[in-house]
């Protein structure tokens, strides 16, 4: 675990992408082989299967620490991460000996369905033995969770640069569902393993237009569409397998049982691109979020759930047909070729075209736009007629014009310190509207302030707490934000009766007095008018 | 039948009644004593104040023209009906426990201290007492300090590695403590920069007869072409600031107790950490209050709510009193926040 530990104390010591990279590099020409295959899996979000439970861990670190439990919630609720709590939390280590990664994950899987007593043996041996931070490694490989500020992309890069191999290959064969038990480093960079049927292709993700689209230029060489509210997807149909993937690179296709069919009329060598919604098939339209929402807990779907929010596949894209890849073919060609594709089938299918947005201008577009809302779509979605299906992030080809959040002016109720990077900043926030002469709190927001700005709440709530309940502080009804949010539904689990999508702090109103805040009245009447 | 407390707590500050004194108040009073330089507990607006000898011509450096006495680390003094002295806290040079003794009953102020000896400010001594008021800063048990010279090492390595690669290495640390203990703990690599805040502090302990090494202040015309390979210290507001760009490519560290944790250290965006407190660390608050031997133990700023019933588990009489203190706690949070000391 020598070379794993400082591969990430030099990952976790910088935030420059090119020293990142370079130790990425250096590991990956350096490290051994099985090594080499784990990082690659535990930096692209696998992990070895559980042997211990969050609550075993809390327990015996608890005990080990000769410590009340308590206190270590405590402590966990300070850090905001359990691997690292347990970490720091321990005594220092009397000899530390260090196996390799590969040998440590190994133990570790030989540990699951372990009686209790052997496994919480082998745990705390572990930790008696190793030094704070592979400890706190050791503990991730048990918890999952791995963040080091390597993207896929960067890893994929620096696994380029030492193997050799083809970025783009590359980036195509770490996807999908490959396990480093069933396989080894080089026939995963070789594409020498099993499971590549089902594999996904990495999406193409849009950026953001801030401005609106003019500096685009000539609006005959753009391709316009909604952005759906929904579940990005991949379809996947190869000879005798179905596959759904989320954009999360999650298998769901077991969630989605109506899509089980579109293997007997899709083509084998069939991947499409789209957006899955719950869909109101007598208007043709999606139905809201939040019912497709009931069903992406699921893993399988009741009855009454499957008839009250059916789901269905707007097709965005067409990323490979009859078997070949046509990432390379401009999106105008690969459109062409889906309409003809989904043309050919049947009416009644859960599978149809994303409609183009017509246009002939940008002010045109505009007012497309401004439609949006009653689609129940998010805005418009800008590609260029001439883009390739490229990997990841990539600007100026595509781009997503969001609608501008709904907003409304609230007072922070309570106040409570986030988790990681924000550990001991006051982040995380409750927010009231009035009703009559009464706060009634309405949602909660984390982000959208600058850090000057947390830090300044941060030292206001400190002098200005009036109650505390564990973590959390009851603050003076003082402070008023604009919160912004994408949509609005009822809740009867909330006091206020309404729940949020996306709320967020757009700004601190330091000029709005708590008494011109907005009421309860306004949310109740923008729900209506949404619905409506 | 119980008596009077010997010291209350009031929206000024902590309060002597016997003695009609303050204790670190942070409301103008007529009679002040101090523990120590820090603005969170050396404010302006008194009319009178006490403290060590040591601690006296930092504060008066930032308060400017006040009515102050010092006094000797072990001296009695009467005030009214109360006998004070002051202890060693170990915190910053100067720095000082504050014991009140009240016809036999010993209530004690801790200030702000650390048990571990650093070599430059005066050891933490414990007073026997009945009632202690601790501060808590770090009063949860991740935070357990590894012995200041190991740290001090990585110190070293980390600048040593940084001038082999041609890099300055700036430290971002409180200029009143901190800086002039990792001046002084630190080994020998090369030149010693110093942002002006913290040479005011350098000048005023030195004259002191304070032991520090040799620093530069990195005025105009002092940069990183000038002293290839230095090591600059500096406050945590000047890290990233345009005044750091001027020693060239370089590497930034912040030293602090908070940097034991990672969430916040990435937080800083900084790359290096050196967990170096001049508060006690969690066994630290513990092994203090031990030796003090006292029954009932207030804690005044920190992790006060844990910490408290901690020590209640552990069978003291533990209270929390709210103080403003801490608010420069390692800049624990003002961060980009803070204006740059000049």
């Amino acid at each position: 675990m020598k070379d794993f530990a400082t591969l990430f104390a030099a990952l976790d010591g910088t935030t420059k992408t090119t020293v990142k990279l370079a130790a990425l590099t250096h590991y990956f020409r350096t490290a051994a082989e099985d090594d080499k295959l784990w990082t690659i899996a535990l930096l692209s979000g696998r992990r070895p299967k559980r042997a211990v439970t969050a609550t075993e861990l809390r327990a015996w670190a608890a005990e080990a620490a000769g410590l009340p439990l308590w206190l270590f919630e405590e402590s966990y609720a300070m850090v905001g991460d359990l691997a690292e709590t347990i970490a720091l939390i321990l005594p220092t280590a009397e000899a530390e000996e260090t196996p390799s990664l590969s040998d440590t994950i190994r133990a570790l899987m030989a540990l699951t369905g372990q009686p209790v007593e052997a496994r919480k043996t082998a745990i705390l041996g572990s930790w008696g033995r190793l030094g704070t931070t592979e400890r706190f490694l050791f503990n991730k490989l048990i918890t999952g969770g791995f963040r080091m500020g390597v993207s896929q992309g960067l890893m994929t890069r620096a696994l380029s640069t030492a193997t050799g191999v083809d970025e783009a290959a590359l980036a195509h064969r770490l996807m999908g569902n490959w396990q480093p038990a069933t396989t080894t480093f080089q026939s995963l960079i070789r594409d020498e393993g099993e499971g590549n049927a089902s594999r996904p292709y990495p999406f193409a993700l849009a950026s953001p237009l801030e401005e609106g689209p003019e500096a685009l230029g000539d609006p005959t060489n753009w391709h316009a569409e909604w952005k759906w509210d929904g579940i990005r997807g991949q379809l996947i149909h190869r000879p005798g397998l179905l596959a759904l993937w989320s954009r999360g690179e999650e298998l769901i296709t077991d969630r989605f049982p109506e899509f089980a069919p579109l293997a007997d009329f899709l083509p084998p060598g069939t991947v499409i691109d789209g957006e899955v919604l719950a869909w109101d098939h007598a208007a043709q339209r999606p139905l809201p979020f939040a019912d497709l929402q009931k069903r992406i807990g699921r893993k399988t779907v009741p009855k009454k759930l499957l008839q009250e929010a059916p789901a269905h596949l707007l097709a965005y894209d067409l990323l490979e047909d009859g078997g070949r890849d046509l990432r390379a073919t401009p999106f105008v060609e690969r459109q062409a070729r889906l309409a003809a594709l989904l043309a050919a089938l049947p009416g009644d299918l859960p599978l149809s075209l994303s409609p183009p947005v017509t246009f002939g201008d940008w002010a045109d577009l505009a007012a497309a736009r401004q439609t949006a809302r009653d689609r129940l779509a998010e805005g418009i979605m800008l590609k260029r007629k001439e883009s390739s299906y490229f990997t990841g992030r990539k600007r100026g080809d595509w781009w997503k014009w969001k609608l501008d959040p709904f907003t409304v002016d609230a007072v922070m109720l309570y106040a409570q310190a986030g988790h990681g990077r924000r550990a001991n900043l006051y982040t995380d926030f409750t927010f009231a509207v009035r009703d009559g002469n009464a706060l009634v709190p309405f949602t909660k927001a984390y982000s959208g302030l600058t850090d000057a700005e947390f830090a300044e709440i941060t030292r206001w709530v400190q002098k200005n707490t009036l109650e505390r309940f564990g973590p959390v502080r009851r603050v003076p009804p003082e402070l008023v934000f604009e919160i912004g949010f994408e949509g609005i539904q009822e809740s009867p689990r909330h006091k206020s009766g309404i729940a949020l999508r996306f709320p967020r702090m757009i700004r601190w109103r330091r000029d709005k007095p708590v008494d011109e805040i907005d009421t309860l009245d306004s949310l109740r009447d923008l729900l209506r008018a949404t619905r409506a | 039948m119980a008596r009077d407390p010997v010291l209350t707590f009031t929206d000024r500050g902590i309060y002597c009644p016997a003695g009609d004194f303050f204790i670190d108040p942070w409301r103008p009073v007529d009679r002040a004593l101090i523990t120590h330089g820090h603005s969170d507990h050396a404010r302006w607006g008194h009319r009178r104040y006490l403290a060590t000898h040591q601690a006296l011509p930092v504060i008066r450096h930032r308060l400017g023209q006040i009515d102050a006495q010092g006094i000797a680390y072990g001296e009695n003094l009467r005030i009214g009906g109360v006998t004070v002295s002051f202890h060693p806290a170990g915190h910053i040079p100067g720095s000082a426990q504050i014991a009140v003794d009240r016809e036999g009953e010993v209530w004690v102020v801790s200030g702000d201290y650390k048990v571990e000896a650093d070599g430059l400010a005066e050891a933490f001594e414990p007073v026997p007492c009945h009632a202690f008021i601790s501060e808590c800063t770090f009063g949860l048990p991740i935070f357990r300090w590894r012995p200041q010279a190991q740290v001090m090492d990585d110190i070293t390595r980390w600048w040593a590695a940084n001038a082999a690669a041609g890099k300055a290495s700036i430290l971002g640390a409180y200029s009143l403590g901190k800086a002039q203990r990792l001046l002084a703990g630190v080994g020998p690599v090369g030149p010693i920069l110093t942002h002006g805040a913290v040479e005011e502090v350098n000048d005023i302990l030195r004259h002191q007869g304070y032991s520090l090494p040799h620093t530069i202040r990195a005025g105009q015309g002092v940069d990183g072409k000038t002293h290839p390979g230095a090591l600059v210290i500096a406050p945590p507001s000047a890290l990233g600031s345009a005044w750091a760009r001027k020693f060239g490519p370089a590497d930034e560290a912040f030293a602090s107790g908070w940097m034991a944790v990672r969430g916040i250290r990435r937080r800083r965006a900084l790359g290096t950490g050196f967990v170096v407190s001049d508060h006690a660390d969690f066994p630290g608050l513990l092994s203090a209050i031990r030796a003090t031997g006292c029954e009932k133990v207030f804690v005044t700023h920190g992790y006060t709510a844990p910490f408290r019933r901690f020590l209640a588990e552990q069978g003291y009489d533990a209270g929390i009193v709210a103080t403003e203190y801490g608010e420069e706690a390692e800049d624990a949070v003002a961060s980009s926040a803070e204006p740059v000391e000049s």
